[in-house]
């Protein structure tokens, strides 16, 4: 079950022609694919768009109807290699994944895919993670177009313009015989808008009816000599329907007046970034009409020349706006200019920063030094001559804390990483690797575990040099989505094959965690249309690992130090596998918090846990804290003038877990920790018993506060 | 003025005036993505053209995350072209769930006085760097609210998180009615109502937050906040014979400085509730050595950290103080009020101990423990039989009694090999103060604060008393300098920063390097 449902707004999408559709990104494009005919979709989960994955999830009775097949795909790569079947067949087929991450994975196939070309519409939608909340490495998709010569659509970001790119896309694709990647970025996925929407069209040709006839084309076959006709191929035939289709159908968009002596070009994605820019320059109104001339590039790859060229024409000077490095666009756009042996002045990162988002304040900063350089007439007074220094804002910057993202309540991760901190302290520290998903946050305090990630599923692999082992086994980390992804050959068969020396630790918490909770093979939910349940253990074991434990509780920090030391000092050789498991609570709560309701409502015996701290028995020195840093745990200052440091306290978000009474408990911390169970609805031998005790329990604490003298505070 | 008559600026589009650019900043998990819901449903309703974004990432898990919202009058079928992002100094309103996302909105640049409407929880939910630092490192929020102040057009700045748990709701709902409250949009409050209503979750509870912070908005004033911190005031209950030996200590008490017996009360009633009268004299004399030292030229500075410090060194944290503090009837009160237990519920109580071989042998008489403690053999023994993580049940007659009679060891606490170690310990530490101060006043006054690193239970408590020593050894080199005290009083803020004791280390390194030159 992912975290997010979108079963509500699945059903938005059957709307039909002439309706309007209001909504997010996300579900605008889920419903331009079943407008438009898709036969096929699949893809893998991650931000930007594991929403998307959900809201196809979600949408499968909707998709079978149509007779359109969707694949939760094993990876990136499984997801471009998907796209194989419009290779040979005219049937149009959609995958997503996340950029630059999930095309670095699935390159391999789509290098394929470019060469062979396609006969039906292949779309390959990408979720650019790009500038700010992103999580990964900050490159561009926009290199894997160029590389293996497959389009590159950046539509503005609104959703009638991101529908009509979905529509563009297979017919573009289709005009060329080339797969087209279609790229939204972060914002775009999650903007809301509406769109009139279309009619759901059946694929012409259905996946399951070209099985019954199926086709081969020995001229799409990736080997010598075809794949040098492929090249050549790409270039005199395929690249030049693609402009002539791209100007045809005016993907491009020209707005403002078609005389001005400058002009700015920009990726569409940048679209609504440049207006704001000239708004706020009084050179644009509400709308977006504006009096300095623009060229939207809603087709970033391939540029056509004469489109350009024709913009240009009359201009002293053009500015291109190209978020991220390095700076194709503009490079390609200044080899045209300079073949053509033209006057006009090109200027793009000399005037906006070559790295990083192109925010408000940059845009704006970029769009007036172009103004100010070659139009400064066009500028408001303000800008020319400011009279008035911006107000100085207060500098917070060595007060506000940084937040990095971490652990939530009650996670089944954070146990093994006391654990791993435990066994640290006794055994020193060791080599750590880590993998992608949730227990990378085990890198940033208060753990500070492992210092290398290689990519998802690799956690294992990039150990590789450390397997042969030495006095101290390195350690390395892995998700169980990393695990199914490809870490399974790439790096606990790489382990086996390589009579690796050293422990993983694969982090099994019943789902995709990181990227919404998705089922994955060894997802202990009943899931009706695909097969979950099946062990890590079994996989491990029949890939011939021998060492292999399994932990059904990571809460148990006891257990887990124990199981950890065991691996790093055992002497058996061959690669140690631990298997962690426990659910992950976010999800967890999801499930459990309403049944717990509603049986507490229908009056059944619920115990309900939650742990508290003494505040005083707490003496404020926070090491549970160090081997924690839940959420729920917390601090508070005390009216006492005696104490100094604030004691820790535990909130009402507390899930009651386990984990910080059993590290005080294995770390022998302090005493301070309780478990309150609160027992809903009791039984009445339940209830007359803890009366009996009540009232025992009562009689000795006055007996001995008669004896004493009690200070009794009244606030 | 002339400068920019010349220069004929162009007429910008009224209608952008027109456009409310809106900027939640909030921590993952708070619900911003609800609000920014309500008022993107609350905007389409009346009639405004509405574009919402959001930027959670893997901010959702416990980072901050932002959501940005702009809306705009429009004539049918007209679509403005809104921003995706927000952009410094061009934000209209600023909701921030924790005030230090107000903090961090500020240093963004998205409040500036000429027009942001800043609506911030002045409460904290702390950064993990805060809640780590095994001293005070929690972050001043009272320098963000006053940037706060300055930084906004107009501020709304109230406690958001209570005013929704104080209804059983959440922060989104009360943020909501702060922003009604606050008339930054011009729409009237019914609508909001009606954007909660369809949202058609938990609707009731949403509208008991939303209105209580629409109303604290609007009046522009806190609602009642809780009692402020009066020193709460303790009253006396015990035996008669008893309460009788107390009032001769309270008189006795009298008779220090005022400004000592503020802290030495507190201090007293500490030591009492550890051990008994008895020990609580032993407190005022040790305190009197001091106090007759101190003439009050330094306004008593010396004795009132005695007062403070004698107090948490002889009230010491054993295993007896533990047991007895965990079966008092107020905890227990405390407890079933905290976790809401009704009279139709139980409660289950379980306690986290896990006792080493160094309590057990603290137990013992000061003779015997001292033997043993220093007989690896037996400890090896002891901690065979005794250490393992145990929970014990003090719900239960079982559990419940084993602590209620270790909490009742107090006669026999004297004699045990803690106490003594304790008592050695404190004398030391005494004598060591007494020789600073006659020296140097200030020094002597931070020898005492000291103190404040020995804390903890096993493991913590062995860190903190070497902490302690470590500090204490640097004494020597700082004797005699004009900066002793400040110096010392760096090095005590140094230990406290982290637990390995790095910076320690680092500040310990500065002072050696002087004291060698």
């Amino acid at each position: 079950m992912a975290e997010r449902s979108f079963k509500a707004e699945v059903e938005h999408l059957r709307l039909g022609a002439g309706e309007t559709f209001t909504g997010e990104g996300i579900l605008a494009i889920t419903k331009a694919l079943l407008e438009n005919g898709v036969g096929y979709v699949g893809g893998y989960q991650g931000a930007p768009i594991s929403h998307l994955m959900d809201v196809l999830a979600d949408a499968e009775e909707l998709l079978t109807e149509l007779g359109v097949r969707f694949e939760a795909n094993a990876s990136e790569a499984a997801a471009a290699a998907m796209l194989a079947a419009s290779v040979h067949y005219p049937i149009r087929g959609a995958v997503t994944f996340k950029g630059s991450v999930g095309v670095n994975v699935a390159s391999d196939a789509l290098a394929n895919l470019a060469s062979s070309g396609v006969t039906g519409g292949a779309l390959v939608i990408v979720g650019e993670d790009y500038g700010e909340g992103s999580s990964i490495m900050q490159e561009r998709s926009h290199a894997f177009a160029m590389k293996s010569q497959f389009w590159l659509l950046d539509p503005r970001p609104n959703l009638p313009s991101i529908v009509k790119a979905v529509k563009q896309g297979f017919e573009l694709s289709e005009a060329s015989n080339t797969p087209v990647m279609l790229m939204v970025r972060i914002r775009s996925c999650h903007v809301t808008g509406s769109f009139e929407t279309r009619d759901n069209q059946r694929p012409p040709l259905t996946v399951r009816e070209a099985l019954s006839e199926p086709r081969r084309d020995f001229n799409r076959v990736v080997l010598p000599p075809m794949s040098f006709a492929h090249e050549q191929d790409k270039v005199n035939n395929r690249w030049p329907a693609a402009e002539k289709f791209i100007i045809e159908n005016g993907i491009n968009e020209r707005f403002g007046p078609k005389d001005a002596r400058v002009g700015i070009v920009c990726q569409g994605g940048m679209y609504n970034g440049v207006i704001r820019a000239l708004q706020r320059l009084g050179l644009a109104d509400i709308l977006g009409q504006t009096d300095v001339p623009l060229y939207v590039l809603n087709a970033t790859y391939p540029l056509v020349e004469s489109e350009f060229m024709e913009f240009c024409q009359g201009k002293d000077a053009v500015l291109v706006i190209e978020e991220g490095q390095p700076e194709f666009i503009e490079q390609a756009l200044s080899t045209m200019l300079y073949r053509a042996g033209s006057n006009v002045r090109l200027h793009g990162k000399d005037m906006l920063p070559m790295a990083g988002e192109y925010t408000g304040q940059v845009m704006l900063d970029g769009v007036t030094a172009f103004l100010r350089a070659h139009a400064p007439d066009m500028l408001p007074g303000q800008v020319r001559a400011p009279n008035k220094p911006a107000p100085a804002t207060p500098d917070l910057s060595s007060t506000v804390p940084i937040r990095p993202p971490g652990f939530c309540t009650g996670c089944p991760e954070r146990p093994i990483f006391a654990a791993m901190k435990l066994v640290e302290k006794e055994l020193g520290r060791h080599q750590i690797s880590a993998d992608i998903g949730c227990h990378l946050f085990a890198a940033l305090p208060p753990f500070e575990i492992g210092g290398q990630t290689m990519g998802y599923g690799l956690g294992p692999a990039s150990n590789a040099a450390f397997d042969g082992g030495g006095e101290k086994r390195a350690i390395s980390i892995i998700g169980d989505g990393g695990f199914w992804h490809n870490g399974l050959s790439t790096s606990i068969g790489n382990m086996v094959f390589n009579k690796s020396d050293s422990l993983a630790i694969v982090v099994d918490n019943y789902y995709s965690a990181a990227t919404g909770g998705q089922d994955i093979p060894s997802s202990r939910a009943d899931n009706p249309t695909k097969a979950t349940n099946n062990p890590i253990t079994d996989a491990v074991k029949g890939i011939g690992v021998k060492w292999v434990r399994q932990v059904d509780r990571t809460y148990d920090v006891a257990r887990m130090r124990q199981v950890i030391r065991d691996a790093l000092t055992t002497e058996e050789t061959g690669p140690k596998v631990i298997v962690a498991s426990s659910e992950c609570m976010l999800n967890r709560q999801r499930r459990e918090k309403p049944q717990r309701a509603k049986a507490i409502k229908d009056g059944r015996r619920i115990e309900a846990p939650r742990f508290g701290v003494d505040e005083d028995v707490c003496t404020g020195d926070h090491a549970c804290i160090r081997l924690s840093g839940c959420p729920s745990l917390s601090l508070k200052r005390l009216d006492d003038p005696l104490r100094d440091d604030p004691v820790v306290a535990i909130d009402h978000t507390c899930v009651g877990c386990g984990n910080c009474g059993e590290v005080a408990e294995a770390a022998v911390l302090c005493p301070s920790f309780y478990r309150a169970d609160v027992v809903h609805n009791p039984t009445g031998t339940e209830r007359w018993f803890a009366r009996l005790r009540t009232r025992l329990i009562d009689w000795l604490q006055t007996r001995r506060a008669n004896r004493r003298l009690t200070f009794v505070e009244t606030a | 003025m002339s400068v920019e008559t010349a220069l004929a600026p162009r007429v910008a589009d009224a209608r952008m005036g027109q456009v409310i650019k809106l900027a939640v900043l909030a921590v993952g998990g708070q619900g911003g993505g609800v609000l920014s819901g309500w008022i993107e449903k609350l905007a389409r309703a009346q009639g405004y053209a509405c574009q919402t974004t959001s930027v959670a990432g893997v901010a959702q898990r416990t980072g901050a995350t932002i959501y940005y919202i702009e809306m705009a009058p429009v004539a049918a079928g007209e679509t403005p072209v809104f921003s995706l992002a927000p952009a410094s100094g061009d934000v209209d309103i600023l909701i921030a769930a924790e005030i230090m996302e107000a903090g961090r909105a500020i240093m963004r640049g998205f409040v500036t006085p000429d027009r942001t409407t800043l609506i911030a929880s002045t409460h904290r939910v702390l950064a993990v760097s805060e809640k780590m630092i095994p001293g005070d490192g929690i972050a001043d929020a009272d320098e963000v609210i006053a940037a706060a102040e300055t930084a906004a057009q107009r501020a709304v700045l109230l406690d958001m998180e209570r005013l929704a748990v104080d209804k059983g709701s959440v922060i989104s709902a009360s943020l909501f009615g702060g922003l009604a409250g606050s008339g930054a949009l011009p729409f009237a409050e019914t609508a909001f109502e009606d954007a909660i209503r369809a949202g058609g979750k938990g609707v009731e509870a949403s509208l008991r937050a939303f209105r209580a912070a629409a109303a604290a908005a609007r009046d522009g004033e806190q609602p009642a906040a809780p009692a402020a911190p009066a020193a709460p005031v303790a009253a006396l209950v015990g035996p008669q014979r008893l309460q009788k030996d107390w009032e001769a200590l309270e008189a006795q008490l009298r008779n220090l400085p005022g400004a000592v017996a503020e802290l030495a009360l507190p201090g007293l009633r500490k030591v009492v509730d550890f051990q008994d009268l008895a020990y609580g004299r032993e407190y005022l004399d040790r305190l009197e050595r001091v106090v007759v030292t101190d003439d009050g030229t330094h306004g008593f500075a010396l004795s009132r950290e005695a007062a403070k410090y004698i107090a948490n060194a002889m009230a010491y944290d054993d295993v007896v103080r533990v047991a007895d503090r965990k079966t008092r009837a107020a905890r227990f009160e405390r407890i079933r009020r905290e976790m809401f237990v009704k009279d139709d519920k139980v409660m289950q109580l379980t306690e986290f101990l896990h006792p080493r071989a160094e309590e057990i042998a603290g137990l013992l008489p000061a003779r015997l423990g001292a033997k043993v403690e220093a007989s690896p053999k037996w400890m090896a023994r002891l901690d065979r039989w005794f250490s393992k993580g145990r929970r014990i049940r003090t719900d239960t007659m079982r559990g419940f009694l084993m602590l209620y009679l270790i909490g009742g060891l107090r006669g026999w606490r004297r004699r045990t090999h803690r106490h003594a170690l304790e008592q050695a310990h404190l004398d030391d530490w005494l004598t060591l103060v007494l020789r600073t101060s006659e020296k140097d006043y200030q020094l002597g006054v931070e020898v005492v604060r000291t103190r404040r690193l020995v804390k903890g239970y096993s493991d913590t408590h062995t860190r903190g008393l070497s902490k302690f020593d470590r500090v204490l050894a640097m004494l020597p080199a700082l004797q005699g300098r004009e900066d002793a005290a400040d110096w010392l009083r760096r090095l005590r803020e140094a230990a406290l920063l982290d637990e390995e004791g790095k910076a320690l280390d680092g500040a310990m390194r500065t002072v050696e390097s002087f004291a060698a030159a």
